[in-house]
């Protein structure tokens, strides 16, 4: 019984900051725009958290350094794609490098200096409670904010007037810009939301996934996030389910490398991207569903014209 | 004009200019609209009347020169503020969202805080009492161009605007829509509104507009008082010279021509819950004629266009047959190879791609017919022979423009639908079927174009004209046929067909039964 909690709660650990830094590039991308730099805001936001844990001694400061560099840091691809019209691929892209490579010369003094985790939630009583206890009551503080996050951007995208126009901005810039809509005002507002989440996803990984700096820590883990927002064909609550997926079969491979069983570690490793692609192209076999749901002005730089 | 009530005008514009790089959209304009009047805005295609309005509506700024709203010199920086000010737009170019459904459209574009189902109820009253149906549910990108209309419309109405500008609006409605529309008009007139008209049909601008300024190359050449004009001398004043009437002579021996575009009984199933299923449509076009197809818009024809066209194949090859052969599962190029040509409705996305050039357009859909002419050896493109087709096109057509070989998108929508019809010309296909082929086009521009069409088929070509646009069909076909959901009726010679028997067609009457109810009546 405690094998199973311990392995939910490793699952739940391993899923939140890919569905924290998914959930931020979703509302990015359904406005429109396409940042490639998520797995640099990542980093960015490990090294910031754990810098500033490692120079206050709290790791609540750390948590909010972390959101506030991967907001700053995604402030700089804002600047570049919506008001200087770059090309977002391209300067999504150089923010991913520029991250990782600004990380490493940021993070050199702290490589190996302890960390310190964000403790646990606690509340007498009811953490306790066998089995469930642990699992709903006795987790990091930014498991919570990762499922109010995704509830949250839910009702905000499907049930609010602001959402809804977030939403027209992605679909058509133009139409959005003839009504009278503030195209950019929208995008960067999205941009540095998605920054922000993705620098919480990486505070996530330096602050309770392994409360350490080490360079490349992200591990990829913002190209996942990436493509989990396209195949869950940027659906909040497949965001979720993706993450999950992914989560549980990065877990239970890892298990089974361990019990040693005779299948190549090479083939294990992949599991995680096969089920993960596999099950959200089932889910979003219902094309119609998928034209309502794709921006389909994603990508394309807006220039007004005057 | 008599509601113009403490002598100021509603909007004064002022000697307003606009241009891009070299061209002189807009130069020196000065129009005035009064309180509760309706100004026509008249002009061929690149007159300069869209950059106006935008102007107006703030989604352009003009260079120089001034606008006063009530008296008062305004500045129009962006929509918003037209808005404020009390103006409403309905576009040409249609400014929706297709991923989101009608009511949440018209939603986007109310500043209030109130809740979309509220909005649903609300452009649901409204619509069905100008006589516009609309569900507020269904998705736009389901929806035809005229169903599409009627959500601008509606949804300009909802802002309780001031001035209304209306780009092209009935260009895409059946005459009992326009009606509708001229009834609904006349109301916001009578309720103090004013209302500024960009048309290009020359009667309903007589019909129900009390003043008009002509515009032509960018300048205000006439106002005048159509009521007192007739059409040709309003059509003078656009283009300059006369406007040549289209001549269609008569066919004879028709029955004996070769059938060079079969439908047998084509069916297809509706690839949303919001389109039209196709019930066994039959219709052979022979060498030499111009078919026509009528109809409400969004009750099938684009399903049929894309069916014909290739844009979806049939399981049955001998439901459409090209020149005597199966067709049904060819694709668009296969069956271009048959010797067809197409051109669908909409001309940014479909006809053309709107961010490539015109020369790079010609060559996505002529390189496998024209392939020798355009590519070379080991398939490098031959650039030059594709610029001077380009070229010879633009001339053919007039096709008027800004850059030598602009980019899709930058040309007006006229303008653009010339060269796009005039590049399938260009081929001399054997079988053309064309979808609503001068919508928004000018007067001038359209008869040029179905002089064309009528031409091709005069030597020996199958042309299929679907349009919704009554005047053009019994100006162009030699028989016409109706689309009523899904079904197409039997084409009717045009010595026997009357605007009424084809009106009642449209709104679904049975076609034995309506000709049999004509006729003993």
């Amino acid at each position: 019984m405690d094998i199973t909690v311990n392995i939910l709660l490793t699952i739940a650990t391993a899923a939140t900051p890919l569905l924290i830094a998914a959930i931020g590039e979703l509302v990015v991308e359904r406005s429109g725009v396409l940042n490639l730099g998520v797995e640099g805001m990542m980093i960015m936001g490990a090294v910031g958290g754990f810098g500033a844990t490692y120079l206050t001694g709290s790791p609540w400061i750390g948590l909010l350094a972390a959101i506030a560099m991967g907001a700053v840091f995604s402030l700089l691809f804002a600047v570049m794609t919506l008001s200087l019209a770059t090309n977002q691929v391209a300067t999504g892209l150089s923010l991913t490098l520029l991250g990782l490579g600004l990380s490493g010369m940021m993070g050199t003094s702290f490589v190996g200096q302890p960390g310190e985790r964000l403790p646990n939630l606690y509340i007498p009583g009811l953490t306790e409670i066998p089995v469930v206890g642990r699992l709903l009551f006795g987790q990091d503080p930014i498991f919570y904010i990762s499922i109010a996050l995704t509830a949250a951007v839910m009702w905000f995208l499907f049930k609010t007037r602001t959402g809804l126009t977030l939403r027209s901005i992605g679909d058509s810039h133009t139409s959005a810009h003839a009504l009278g809509i503030k195209v950019i005002r929208y995008r960067y507002l999205a941009v540095i939301f998605g920054g922000a989440c993705a620098g919480l996803a990486g505070g996530h990984l330096s602050l309770v996934y392994t409360p350490q700096w080490v360079e490349n820590m992200s591990a990829g883990r913002g190209w996942i996030a990436l493509a989990l927002v396209v195949f869950a064909s940027w659906r909040p609550w497949r965001v979720l389910a993706g993450a999950y997926i992914f989560g549980a079969v990065w877990i239970g491979q890892l298990h089974a490398q361990a019990f040693g069983i005779p299948v190549p570690s090479q083939f294990l490793s992949s599991l995680p991207y096969l089920a993960t692609v596999v099950v959200l192209v089932l889910i979003s076999r219902n094309k119609r569903l998928t034209m309502m749901n794709t921006p389909a002005s994603l990508g394309q730089p807006f220039v007004p014209d005057r | 004009m008599s509601a113009n009530q403490d002598g100021t005008n509603l909007l004064e514009v002022r000697s307003l200019t606009k241009i891009f790089g070299t061209l002189t959209a807009c130069d020196h304009i000065d129009l005035d609209i009064a309180r509760g009047e309706i100004h026509a805005l008249l002009g061929e295609n690149g007159a300069g009347k869209s950059t106006l309005v935008k102007m107006l509506f703030g989604s352009l700024e003009p260079n120089s020169g001034e606008i006063f709203w009530n008296g008062q010199a305004v500045r129009i920086s962006n929509p918003g503020a037209a808005k404020k000010l009390g103006i409403g737009m309905v576009f040409q170019h249609f400014s929706l969202f297709e991923a989101l459904t009608a009511a949440e459209n018209i939603a986007l574009s109310l500043d209030d805080g109130s809740p979309i189902s509220s909005i649903a109820a609300k452009a649901r009253a409204l619509s069905f009492s100008y006589g516009l149906p609309l569900d507020p549910e269904s998705l736009v990108g389901d929806l035809s161009v005229g169903e599409r209309q009627r959500i601008e419309i509606i949804r300009c109405l909802l802002q309780t605007p001031q001035l209304i500008i209306l780009d092209e609006p009935t260009s895409v409605l059946t005459p009992q829509e326009a009606d509708k529309l001229f009834e609904t008009l006349e109301r916001l007139r009578s309720e103090g509104k004013s209302i500024l008209y960009i048309s290009h049909r020359l009667e309903e601008v007589k019909r129900i507009c009390d003043r008009a300024t002509v515009l032509r190359h960018g300048k205000v050449v006439g106002h005048c008082n159509p009521r007192e004009e007739t059409a040709s001398s309003l059509a003078r004043m656009m283009v300059g010279n006369e406007v040549q009437a289209v001549v269609r002579a008569p066919v004879e021996g028709i029955d004996k021509a070769p059938p060079l575009l079969e439908i047998r009984n084509l069916n297809r199933k509706p690839a949303t819950p919001f389109s039209i299923p196709l019930k066994g449509i039959n219709l052979n076009v022979r060498a030499g004629e111009v078919i026509g197809i009528a109809g409400v818009a969004g009750n099938g024809q684009g399903e049929f266009f894309e069916s014909v066209s290739g844009e979806v194949l049939q399981q049955n090859a001998a439901s459409v047959r090209i020149r005597g052969k199966d067709a049904g599962g060819l694709s668009i190029t296969g069956r271009r190879l048959l010797g067809a040509a197409f051109v669908p409705e909409e001309r940014l996305g479909h006809g053309a791609a709107p961010r490539m050039k015109l020369s790079e357009n010609l060559l996505l859909s002529r390189h496998a017919t024209d392939g020798k002419a355009f590519v070379g050896s080991g398939g490098m493109v031959k650039s030059g022979a594709i610029q001077a087709a380009s070229q010879r096109i633009i001339e053919a057509m007039d096709v008027r423009k800004s850059a030598p070989d602009p980019e899709a998108a930058a040309l007006s929508g006229g303008n653009l639908q010339k060269f796009i019809v005039g590049r399938e010309l260009d081929r001399r296909p054997s079988v053309m079927v064309v979808n609503q082929p001068t919508w928004g086009v000018d007067a001038g521009a359209a008869a040029h174009i179905r002089q064309a069409l009528i031409e091709l088929s005069r030597s020996g070509s199958a042309v299929l004209v679907i349009s919704q646009d009554l005047d053009e069909l019994f100006e162009i076909s030699d028989a016409i046929a109706v689309m009523h959901n899904g079904e197409l009726s039997k084409p009717m010679p045009i010595a026997e067909a009357t605007f009424e028997k084809v009106g009642l067609l449209m709104g679904g009457a049975e076609p034995g039964h309506a000709e049999h109810s004509l006729e003993t009546a």
